[in-house]
C-alpha cells in the first residue's frame, strides 16, 4: 500500500512526529511505500537544521533524513507555514524540501491512505 | 476576497483525472490557535485540484462560520469572509453537526454561508465515505 503522511506538530513538544516516524518505519518494514511526508502547521519546525537535542536523545530531523535517503521518502515542508515560522532554505535541514500545499493535496490523491499525526 | 487571503489562480490547475472525496474537518475555534486559518489555506489549494471537496464543522469549529465576527481587537484578520468565496471555487458541500450546534445555542441562521445541518451519526457516515480526511 502507498501511504501519504501529514505531520502537524513540531519536534519534542509532542509525540506526533515520533509516532509518524515510527508508523512510516513500520510500514516500510512491512513492504509498504511511504511516498511523501508533508510537514504543516508547527510541523515545519521538524525540518529546521538548527535543531540540536542532547546527544543521548533521538535526533528527529536526522532520523527523517536517513529514512528519506534509504527509502526515497519525499519530505516536503509547506512554504507558507514555514515562512510564518521562520523556516526557509537557509534554515532547512538536509533531506527536506520546501514546496506548496499542492504537494499535500497531490499525495492525498495519489496515495492509497493519508495518515495525519498531530492535532 | 483576495485582500483577506490569497486564492488559487488558474496557473495552479492540476490535471491527474483522479477525483477523490476530500473532507476537511474543522474542529477548532477561528481564533486562539492558527489551525482554522491554515485548514482554510488547505481548502483553497484543494480547489485548484478539481477534487470533490467537503467541509465539516464540528465542536468549536462551527464558530469559524458564525456571522458578524470582528477579531481586530486581538490583532487577527477576519478570514471568515473567505468562506463566502468558496462557492466560486465549486466548494459548496458544507456540513455542520447538529448536536454540536445545539449545544452551543447556535442555529442555521447564525452562519454566514449555506450549510447542511446533519446529525452526529450522519456526519460519521459521511466521513466514512471519504477517501481523504484532513482535520484540525
Amino acid at each position: 500500500m502507498k501511504f501519504g503522511i501529514l505531520v502537524n506538530e513540531g519536534p519534542y513538544n509532542h509525540q506526533a512526529v515520533d509516532s509518524a516516524y515510527q508508523f512510516a518505519k513500520a510500514a516500510i518494514a512491512k513492504g509498504h511505500t511511504v511516498s511523501r511526508v508533508f510537514f504543516y502547521y508547527d510541523g515545519v519546525h521538524n525540518a529546521n537544521k538548527l535543531l540540536e537535542a542532547p546527544q543521548d536523545e533521538r535526533q528527529i530531523g536526522k532520523l527523517w533524513a536517513e529514512m528519506a535517503k534509504e527509502h526515497g521518502v519525499d519530505l516536503v515542508v509547506c512554504v507558507a507555514a514555514g515562512l510564518r515560522r521562520g523556516l526557509k532554505e537557509e534554515t532547512l535541514a538536509e533531506g527536506f524540501r520546501i514546496s506548496g500545499l499542492g504537494q499535500l493535496i497531490e499525495v492525498g490523491i495519489q496515495a492509497d491512505r493519508m495518515m495525519t499525526f498531530g492535532d | 476576497m483576495s485582500e483577506v487571503m490569497d486564492l488559487p489562480g488558474d496557473d495552479e490547475e492540476y490535471a491527474s483525472g483522479v477525483v477523490k472525496k476530500f473532507m476537511f474537518v474543522n474542529r477548532k475555534a477561528p481564533h486562539g490557535s492558527i489551525y482554522a486559518l491554515e485548514v482554510l489555506e488547505m481548502v483553497l489549494i484543494s480547489a485548484a485540484f478539481d477534487q470533490d471537496v467537503h467541509l465539516a464543522f464540528i465542536d468549536d469549529g462551527m464558530y469559524q462560520i458564525v456571522k458578524g465576527q470582528d477579531p481586530t481587537g486581538i490583532n487577527q484578520k477576519n478570514f471568515s469572509k473567505t468562506f463566502r468565496a468558496l462557492d466560486g471555487y465549486d466548494i459548496e458541500k458544507l456540513y455542520v453537526e447538529r448536536e454540536g450546534m445545539e449545544e452551543r445555542g447556535l442555529t442555521e441562521d447564525d452562519f454566514l454561508v449555506d450549510v447542511e445541518v446533519i446529525s452526529q451519526a450522519e456526519m460519521a457516515e459521511l466521513m466514512n465515505g471519504m477517501d481523504v480526511v484532513l482535520s484540525a
